[in-house]
């Protein structure tokens, strides 16, 4: 079967043209951000659950089910984020976290512990040099109704406490009512203060409801700078759904495709077992691309998954369940 | 750790196989034609045996009905439609259909085996679409059946008689639940005559016939090849004549039935247009193309073969479907994970290689996803030609498999024109964020359907049909009744 060289597309593996240099578009006045934003592409509501749900139906068998168990381990941001958390809940999460199953060391470590800013010197003291990262969350989270000033004090405390990884919270006040550029400055001043830090930019899309925001504001997180973008909090009643996370891929793909930064994404609340994680690993390979298959570029924020994993995992080794208590419960 | 996990089988989008199980088929080694409400022997021993197209394997020997057979047939249907079915009520035939749509769904997983066995289709689109879409149809007209005063039809609106249905080989089991189910809720005695290549899952239906107790000759189903449609078609104690196919074959239909009193309704084929504007939802279009073309193959009347695209996207536009049809898995129909399955016979590969190539020869720029294909069975990877111009035969003619024309319109109107201009008139998409600019467009083209921001979407209350070449009548909704009630 003969074919023609195609004139438009010389692709990587992925099928993503990459440009040779930042192609980063240039934003200086609010009025060029709203111009921006309504060039993108609309979202059709039903045709993205739509193509969430046909993704869903695929079936990981035998090794691909075994390394999607393990690469999904690694990716998990063991997340607490309660009023009544302690030093001692967070000890164990550390632990847990480095080595999730004690009597397995084939078993790869999660990515990050994920606490509130007064619990970041505790955990980096417990994790040490391992490679599981210390991420926090911060600028008045979950609400994110504070002044700047609060929010960015917030953030150079949980930073020079030792955290890795800050995990903000955008105005969805101001992005609702159209005040995008101050969406935008905020992500921006936040960066700016991280230094070091990585960036995750939570957009709450429970909030932001359609599809159509969820892109808009995507893509101002990736225009601030954002080294990850998170759908949620897990702090209100909708949190990350399927085709969210597509919108979220696509978006970053996109961006990827026009700038060559590769933003990842962290989906965030409500998973809670194995099903769903592969789900979500499914929609990340066939929508961003195996690029985004590392911790690197993609992460789970939840707790009781990490339990399912292990469990799952077990039973794909020895062909049998294990009773949950055999794991921890932090 | 990360770059050994990337590595995996994964990451290179090569999931391990995930196979549905054959034997759930449970198929025999023969079957017999299925008369008067029970398997029989053919008045003369000619069996042929249908393949599954994946592998060029045998699965089962099916007999073919001659002209006797059908005579037989005709004789029962006419029986059960005097003794029996004219004479039960409304609500009682509801039931009879409300069973059959329960069985179906019992044995939804058979069902989707067979038919991808059989026709080569994926198991993932037989399962989610077939099959349910199947028992839909059966659902629904089995509402309609006792409330028939109230289709619009005037007051006690009477069935037709005994109805003669030919049926195609891309959605076996579907366009058997097409046919039967409103000939059934209106009244009508059947004749069903399977396509030649797919037999399978219309004689399996005859097992849920047999199981939901249908009475006898209600409902007679007799395998074979156009010779066997042909006796049908001329059968003088036939009422009327219901075709899916080819335009070709329901020409022929048409002539044959012109001097006779039989009704009759075609379903022919298609040249669909998909339209896309410049301020289209591009991934979900992207998706909406995809399905639209190489949804079951290609193998689909209504597809979406012509897509028409706004000339300030169509680079954007191309690019995207180009790295969306790389992705498409293809392969083994029975794998879960795949998308696009075989083509369903040595003969319908034929004629797609043949359309391709003229393609090339007529100047548009082929390009063919790398995907490896299988070794043995009937295989033809994704195709996507562009640069196609309006005179091009891939413009023009149905090629019936996984080939997409790409054309080009500037303006509203033009895309009307070029999509108007075919013989045929089946189905077109629009693809627009502007609801006002989607209505201006589908007031203008003539097809029997138009979707808007999707394409392939079928439902049982949904009318379908085409006008022109692509035939008349309707099935589905309250408006398939009509092609079954003497009004």
């Amino acid at each position: 079967m003969s074919t023609a060289p195609l004139r438009l597309v010389s692709t990587d593996e992925r099928g993503v043209q990459l440009p040779t240099e930042s192609a980063l578009p240039s934003v200086e006045s609010e009025c060029q951000l709203k111009a921006l934003l309504k060039g993108l592409s609309g979202v059709d509501a039903v045709g993205a659950e739509a193509r969430a749900a046909k993704l869903a139906t695929r079936s990981l068998k035998k090794s691909t089910k075994l390394a999607a168990i393990d690469l999904a381990i690694s990716m998990v941001d063991l997340t607490t984020l309660e009023g009544a958390d302690t030093p001692g809940r967070v000890t164990s999460l550390c632990t847990k976290a480095m080595r999730p199953d004690p009597s397995d060391a084939s078993v790869p470590s999660a990515a990050a512990v994920c606490v509130y800013p007064d619990l970041v010197a505790h955990a980096r003291s417990v994790l040490g040099n391992s490679s599981v990262a210390v991420a926090s969350v911060a600028t008045a989270f979950p609400s994110g109704r504070a002044s700047l000033n609060v929010k960015l004090l917030d953030v150079k405390e949980a930073v020079s406490a030792g955290a890795d990884e800050i995990d903000m919270v955008i105005d969805r006040g101001a992005f609702l009512s159209g005040r995008v550029g101050q969406v935008l400055d905020e992500v921006m001043a936040v960066k700016e203060v991280c230094g070091d830090a990585h960036l995750k930019v939570i957009l709450e899309t429970g909030e932001l409801v359609t599809y159509d925001n969820v892109r808009r504001a995507s893509w101002i997180a990736m225009l601030g700078g954002a080294d990850f973008i998170k759908t949620s909090t897990g702090k209100v009643s909708v949190n990350a759904t399927l085709p969210t996370a597509l919108v979220m891929l696509e978006a970053v793909r996109d961006f990827g495709e026009s700038t060559g930064r590769l933003v990842g994404v962290k989906v965030a609340g409500g998973i809670r077992n194995t099903k769903d994680a592969l789900r979500y690993l499914v929609v990340v390979n066939e929508t961003a691309g195996s690029a985004w298959l590392t911790p690197n570029k993609f992460r789970f924020g939840a707790s009781s998954l990490l339990n399912d994993l292990l469990m799952q995992r077990l039973k794909q080794h020895r062909g049998v369940y294990v009773r949950p208590d055999e794991f921890s419960g932090d | 750790m990360s770059g050994d996990l990337t590595r995996s089988t994964l990451g290179s989008m090569s999931y391990d196989p995930a196979p549905e199980s054959a034997g759930v088929a449970r198929l025999k080694s023969e079957y017999g034609l299925f008369i008067d409400g029970a398997f029989s022997d053919p008045s003369s021993h000619q069996p042929f045996l249908t393949l599954n197209p994946a592998t060029e394997e045998p699965l089962s020997s099916v007999s073919l009905a001659s002209s006797a057979d059908v005579e037989r047939a005709v004789v029962s249907a006419r029986h059960a439609y005097d003794k029996i079915w004219s004479k039960t009520t409304g609500a009682e035939r509801s039931k009879y259909l409300f069973r059959i749509a329960r069985l179906i769904q019992e044995r939804a997983r058979e069902f989707a085996v067979v038919e991808t066995l059989d026709n080569g289709k994926p198991i993932r689109e037989s399962r989610d679409v077939d099959v349910p879409l199947a028992a839909a149809h059966f659902f629904y007209y089995a509402g309609w059946a006792d409330k028939l005063d109230h289709a619009g039809f005037g007051p006690n609106p009477k069935p037709l008689g005994v109805a003669g249905q030919i049926i195609p080989w891309n959605f076996p089991l579907l366009m058997a639940a097409w046919k039967l189910a409103p000939a059934l809720a209106a009244g009508n005695t059947c004749v069903l005559k399977p396509a030649e290549t797919t037999p399978l899952s219309a004689l399996l239906l005859a097992e849920i016939l047999q199981q939901a107790e249908l009475p006898p000759g209600v409902v007679n189903i007799v395998t074979g090849d156009g010779s066997t449609g042909s006796a049908l078609v001329d059968h003088p104690g036939v009422d009327k004549i219901a075709f899916t196919g080819s335009t070709e074959v329901g020409r022929l239909i048409q002539q044959r039935v012109a001097p006779s009193r039989k009704h009759l309704t075609l379903e022919l084929g298609g040249k669909g247009a998909n339209i896309v504007f410049e301020d289209a939802p591009i991934d979900e279009m992207i998706e909406g193309i995809i399905d639209g073309i190489f949804f079951n193959q290609g193998h689909v009347c209504c597809a979406g073969s012509r897509l028409l695209v706004q000339e300030s996207v169509a680079d954007e536009v191309l690019r995207r479907l180009i790295r969306r049809v790389d992705q498409l898995r293809v392969g083994d129909p029975m794998d879960k994970n795949t998308d696009v399955g075989a083509i369903n016979s040595a003969a319908q590969l034929a004629r797609i290689k043949e359309l391709t190539a003229y393609g090339e020869q007529e100047g548009a720029t082929r390009y063919t996803s790398s995907c490896a294909l299988p070794d043995k069975g009937y295989w033809f990877a994704p195709t996507v030609f562009a640069d196609v111009a309006q005179s091009h035969r891939v413009a023009r003619e149905e090629i019936f498999g996984p080939v997409l024309s790409v054309l080009t319109f500037r303006t509203p109107e033009e895309a009307v024109a070029k999509a108007n201009n075919s013989n045929y008139g089946l189905a077109c998409g629009v693809w627009s964020e502007k609801g006002s600019r989607t209505l201006w467009v589908a007031e203008r083209l003539r097809a029997g359907v138009i979707w808007a921001n999707t394409y392939n979407k079928f439902d049982p209350t949904s009318p379908f049909g085409g006008v022109r070449e692509s035939g008349f009548g309707r099935e589905g909704g309250r408006h398939g009744l009509e092609a079954y009630l003497n009004v």
